[in-house]
C-alpha cells in the first residue's frame, strides 16, 4: 500500500474514532432534555460523559491535524470551502464545552436549564454538519481548475447531502441511548432502553437508505463500481439492523457495540465510496483532488507514520483504560471519598 | 469571475482583497491572543496544583489537599477555554488561509498533527483521568494522571512553538512546485529559533501560574482568611515565580539575539533603528521617531551600548537600521515595503520588557517580605500582587503581537507574504460575520470564566473541612 492510500485509510480511521466515540456523546447530548426526570437523573448523563468527551473529542483535532499534514490541498480547499458550516461546527462545539464546563457550577435552575439546551443544540447541530460536509466530498461541491472551492454555503445542500446529516442525529441519538442503557442504573436506564427501542426502527431505516444511496452515488458521481463500496454499505446496513434486534430484545451490550459498528461503517461506506478521490468536483470531474495530487510529498508522509505507528496504539491503549476506569455504572448518588483512597486500580 | 471584463473585476476586487486579508488578519490576531490568555496558564498552574498533590501525597498534610483542590478547580476552568478556543485555531488555517495551508502543509501541517497525536490526547484523557478519577484511582496513579496532564500540555506546547517558529525562521525544506517540502524533520525539530522561543513561552507559563498563585493568595491575606494555608501556596509560588521572573529577563534577552540573526527588521523595528548604528544605545522611551519621514525622535531616555550588548552578545556589536535593511529586501525580493509597523512594533517590545521587569521585582519583594515573616500584613505588597496578576496577560499579549506583527508583510519569513496567503474563495462579509461570531463568543466566554474564576477564587473558598466531601464530587 503506498503512503498516500496509507493515510486516507488513516484519516477514515479517525473519524471513525470520533464518530463512535464522540457519537454516543453527541447522543447523550441531544437525549437530554427528554430522557431526565429532575436534576439527579440530568447529572448523571452528564456524568456517562464527564470524563471522557474531552478525550473523544480529540479525535477531531488529530483528523483535522492528519488532513493538515497529510494532505494539505484536501485541508485547505475544504476548510475554506465549508467555511459557514465549519463556523457554525466550531460554534456548536464551543457551545457544548461551556455547558460541561459551566453547568454546575451554579444552582439555579435557569442556569442549568440553559446549559442543558445548549448541550443538546450543540450536540444535534455537530451532528447535523459533520454529516452534511462529509457526504458532500462525495456528493461533489464546485471545484475549479485551481483546486479551490467556487461554490456557495447552499451548495452543500442537497437531499442526499441532508439524509447524511439526518442520519448522523439519528444514528448518534441511537448510539448514546445504547450507551446510556450500559452506564445509567434505575428509572433513567428504564427510559434510556425505551428511547433506544423507539430510535432504533426509524435509525435503521434511515441508515440503510442513506448507505444504498451512498453507494449508488459512488456510481454515478464518482466513477466507482458497485464493489467495494457495496462492501461496508452491506455490513453497515447489517449493523444497524442488528443493533435493532437486540436494542429490541433488550440486549444493551450488543446492541451498543451494533451501534458503534454502524458509526464506523457509515465513515468506512463514505471513504470507500471516495477512494481515490478526497473531495469530488461537481463542476468539471477532473479538478476533483485525489489522494495524488492533494497530498504532502513521500518524505513528509513517511515521517508521519512513523508518529502515527508509535502513537495511535498508545492512544488506543490508554483511552481503553480510560473507559475501563470509569466502567461502573452511574449511580446518581453522592460520591464520598473512601477514608483508604482508591477503590479501583489498573 | 467574469471572462468579458477581467481587468476590470481585478481592479474592483482589489481594495476588497486587501480588506478581506485586513479582516483575515485580525480575526487570527484576536483568536490567538485570546486562545493565548489561557494557555500559559495553564502550563504554569499545571505543575504548582501538581506540587501541591505532591506535598499531599507526601506528607498527608491535609492543606494541601484544600490547597490542590481549590487551585486545581482554577485550572480546570481555565482549561477548558483553552481547548475550546484551540481547536478554532486549527481549524481557522484552512478556512481563512487555505492558500497558506497548501503552501506550507507538508512541513508546517506535520507539528501540528504530532502534537495532536502525542501531546494532545494525552493531555485530554489524563486531565479526564484527574478530574473524575478521585474515588477510582489509587493515590499514587491518580497524582501520576495530574503529572502526566502537565506533561502533556508542556509537550503541545513545543510542537506549536516549532510550527510557529519555522514561520519565524524556516528550516529543513526546499521548494518545489510552488510548496514548500519538508527535507529534515530533525532541522525542523531542533530549529534552535523553536528551542528558545519555547524555553521563553515555558518560563512564561511558569510565570502566569505563579504570579496568578500568588496574587489570589494576597486577596486570601488581604481578607485575613485562612493565612495559614495560602502561606504554603504562596511559598511554592514566591519559589517558581522568583527564579522563573530572573531567568525570563536572561532567556527574553537571548531569545532576542536569535531573533536578530533570523529577522534583522523585527529587532531593528523593535528599537525604531533607523540606520545602521555601531555601538547602539538601547531606548527606553521615546516621542516620535516612528516613521520614516520622522526618523529622531523628540525626547527619548537612551542607556549607550545596550542594543548592541542585547542584539550582539557584544557592547561594539553593529545593529542593521531599518533603511539599509528595507534596501537590501529590495534587492532580494523586489519592490515593496518590507517593514513592520515601527509604532506597534516599538511599544510592543517595551510593554513585554518593563512587564518583565516589574514581575521580577513582584516576585522578589514578596520573597523578602515572606522571609521576614511580613506577608500576611504587608497589605501595601498584597494591593501590589493582586493588581500584578494582569501584568503576565499584558506581557504575553505584547509579546505575541511582537513576535508575529514584527513578521509582517511576510507570513512566513522571506517564502510567502501575508497579503498573499488568505483563502481566495472566502467573501469578505463571511470573515466579518465569523469574526463578529467569535468576538461575541469569546466576549461571553470571558466575562463568565472572570466570574468563575473570581468566585472560585474567592475568600469565602475553598471549603471548610467538612464541605471536603462535597467538593470532591461536584468536580
Amino acid at each position: 500500500m503506498d503512503l498516500q492510500t496509507l493515510w486516507f485509510v488513516l484519516i477514515g480511521v479517525l473519524w471513525s474514532g470520533y464518530f463512535l466515540l464522540e457519537g454516543f456523546d453527541f447522543g447523550v447530548g441531544m437525549l437530554l432534555p427528554f430522557l431526565p426526570k429532575d436534576e439527579r437523573e440530568r447529572r448523571m448523563m452528564f456524568e456517562t460523559i464527564g470524563p471522557v468527551w474531552d478525550g473523544n473529542e480529540v479525535w477531531l483535532v488529530m483528523a483535522g491535524g492528519a488532513t493538515f499534514a497529510a494532505f494539505p490541498a484536501w485541508y485547505g480547499t475544504m476548510f475554506s470551502g465549508f467555511y459557514i458550516a465549519l463556523l457554525l461546527v466550531l460554534f456548536f462545539l464551543i457551545v457544548r464545552v461551556l455547558s460541561f464546563e459551566w453547568r454546575e457550577k451554579s444552582e439555579s435552575a435557569r442556569w442549568r436549564a440553559t446549559w442543558k439546551w445548549a448541550n443538546a443544540v450543540g450536540s444535534f447541530g455537530a451532528s447535523l454538519i459533520w454529516g452534511v460536509a462529509l457526504s458532500n466530498l462525495l456528493y461533489g461541491v464546485p471545484i475549479n481548475s485551481s483546486g479551490d472551492f467556487s461554490g456557495t454555503f447552499w451548495d452543500l445542500f442537497s437531499v442526499y447531502t441532508v439524509l447524511g446529516g439526518v442520519t448522523l442525529v439519528l444514528l448518534f441519538a441511537f448510539h448514546g441511548a445504547t450507551f446510556l442503557t450500559l452506564r445509567t442504573t434505575g428509572d433513567l436506564c428504564e427510559r434510556a432502553a425505551s428511547a433506544a427501542r423507539r430510535l432504533s426502527v426509524v435509525a435503521a431505516l434511515v441508515v440503510a437508505g442513506f448507505l444504498s444511496w451512498t453507494v449508488a452515488v459512488a456510481v454515478d458521481r464518482n466513477d466507482k463500481s458497485v464493489f467495494p463500496p457495496i462492501l461496508p454499505a452491506v455490513l453497515g446496513i447489517a449493523a444497524v439492523a442488528a443493533a435493532t434486534f437486540f436494542a429490541l430484545r433488550r440486549r444493551s451490550g450488543l446492541a451498543f457495540t451494533m451501534t458503534a459498528a454502524a458509526a464506523v461503517l457509515w465513515v468506512a461506506t463514505v471513504f470507500t465510496s471516495l477512494y481515490p478521490r478526497v473531495m469530488v468536483s461537481s463542476t468539471g470531474f477532473g479538478n476533483s483532488l485525489t489522494i495524488d495530487n492533494a497530498s504532502s510529498a513521500h518524505y513528509t508522509l513517511a515521517v508521519m507514520s512513523v508518529v502515527a505507528a508509535i502513537f495511535v496504539p498508545l492512544i488506543l491503549l490508554y483511552q481503553g483504560w480510560t473507559y475501563r476506569v470509569f466502567r461502573a455504572r452511574v449511580g446518581g448518588e453522592e460520591q464520598v471519598p473512601e477514608p483508604t483512597g482508591g477503590a479501583t486500580t489498573a | 469571475m467574469s471572462s468579458y471584463a477581467p481587468a476590470r473585476s481585478i481592479a474592483l476586487m482589489a481594495p476588497l482583497a486587501s480588506t478581506a486579508v485586513d479582516l483575515a488578519r485580525a480575526q487570527f490576531a484576536t483568536t490567538s491572543i485570546y486562545h493565548f490568555l489561557f494557555v500559559p496558564l495553564t502550563l504554569g498552574l499545571g505543575p504548582i496544583v501538581a506540587t501541591f498533590q505532591t506535598m499531599w501525597h507526601r506528607s498527608g498534610d491535609e492543606r494541601w489537599l484544600r490547597l490542590t483542590r481549590f487551585f486545581g478547580t482554577l485550572f480546570l476552568i481555565n482549561f477548558a477555554i483553552g481547548v475550546a478556543t484551540g481547536l478554532v485555531q486549527e481549524f481557522e488555517f484552512g478556512m481563512n488561509w487555505s492558500v497558506y495551508s497548501k503552501f506550507v502543509g507538508n512541513v508546517f501541517g506535520a507539528p501540528l498533527a504530532v502534537e495532536g497525536l502525542a501531546a494532545f490526547a494525552l493531555e485530554s484523557t489524563f486531565l479526564g483521568l484527574w478530574i473524575f478519577g478521585w474515588n477510582r484511582l489509587s493515590p499514587r496513579l491518580h497524582l501520576a494522571t495530574l503529572w502526566i496532564a502537565v506533561l502533556g500540555t508542556w509537550m503541545s506546547a513545543y510542537f506549536i512553538l516549532v510550527a510557529n517558529s519555522w514561520m519565524q525562521h524556516p528550516v529543513g525544506y526546499k521548494i518545489v512546485n510552488g510548496e514548500a517540502q519538508l527535507t529534515s524533520v530533525w532541522a525542523l525539530l531542533s530549529n534552535g529559533f523553536a528551542l528558545r522561543a519555547y524555553l521563553h513561552t515555558i518560563l512564561a507559563g511558569l510565570i502566569f501560574g505563579s504570579i496568578v498563585v500568588l496574587g489570589v493568595c494576597c486577596w486570601h491575606f488581604l481578607r485575613g482568611h485562612e493565612a495559614d494555608l495560602f502561606r504554603s501556596a504562596a511559598k511554592v509560588a514566591l519559589a517558581v515565580a522568583v527564579p522563573a521572573t530572573l531567568l525570563q529577563l536572561v532567556v527574553g534577552n537571548r531569545f532576542g539575539a536569535a531573533v536578530t540573526s533570523a529577522q534583522s527588521m523585527k529587532i531593528a523595528a523593535s528599537e525604531a533603528q533607523w540606520n545602521t548604528c555601531q555601538p547602539c544605545g538601547f531606548s527606553l522611551f521615546q516621542i516620535g521617531g516612528f516613521t520614516a519621514s520622522d526618523p529622531t525622535p523628540s525626547f527619548s531616555i537612551t542607556i549607550p551600548r545596550l542594543l548592541s550588548y542585547m542584539a550582539t552578545g557584544s557592547f561594539d556589536g553593529q545593529v542593521q537600521g531599518l533603511n539599509q535593511l528595507q534596501a537590501q529586501e529590495q534587492r532580494k525580493y523586489g519592490r515593496g515595503n518590507y517593514m513592520p509597523n515601527v509604532r506597534v512594533i516599538y511599544w510592543s517590545m517595551r510593554v513585554m520588557a518593563f512587564a518583565g521587569v516589574l514581575m521580577f521585582l513582584v516576585a522578589a519583594a514578596g520573597a523578602w517580605l515572606y522571609r521576614k515573616r511580613k506577608l500576611e500584613r504587608a497589605r501595601w505588597f498584597q494591593w501590589t500582587a493582586i493588581v500584578a496578576i494582569a501584568l503576565p496577560y499584558i506581557a504575553a499579549t505584547a509579546g505575541w503581537v511582537l513576535t508575529e506583527m514584527g513578521r509582517q508583510p511576510w507570513i512566513v519569513q522571506g517564502l510567502l507574504k501575508t497579503s498573499q496567503a488568505n483563502s481566495p474563495n472566502v467573501s469578505t462579509t463571511w470573515i466579518g460575520i465569523s469574526l463578529g461570531v467569535f468576538i461575541t463568543l469569546y466576549v461571553v466566554l470571558g466575562v463568565v470564566d472572570f466570574v468563575l474564576m473570581r468566585r472560585y477564587a474567592n475568600p469565602e473558598r475553598p471549603a471548610p473541612r467538612e464541605e471536603l466531601a462535597e467538593a470532591v464530587a461536584s468536580y
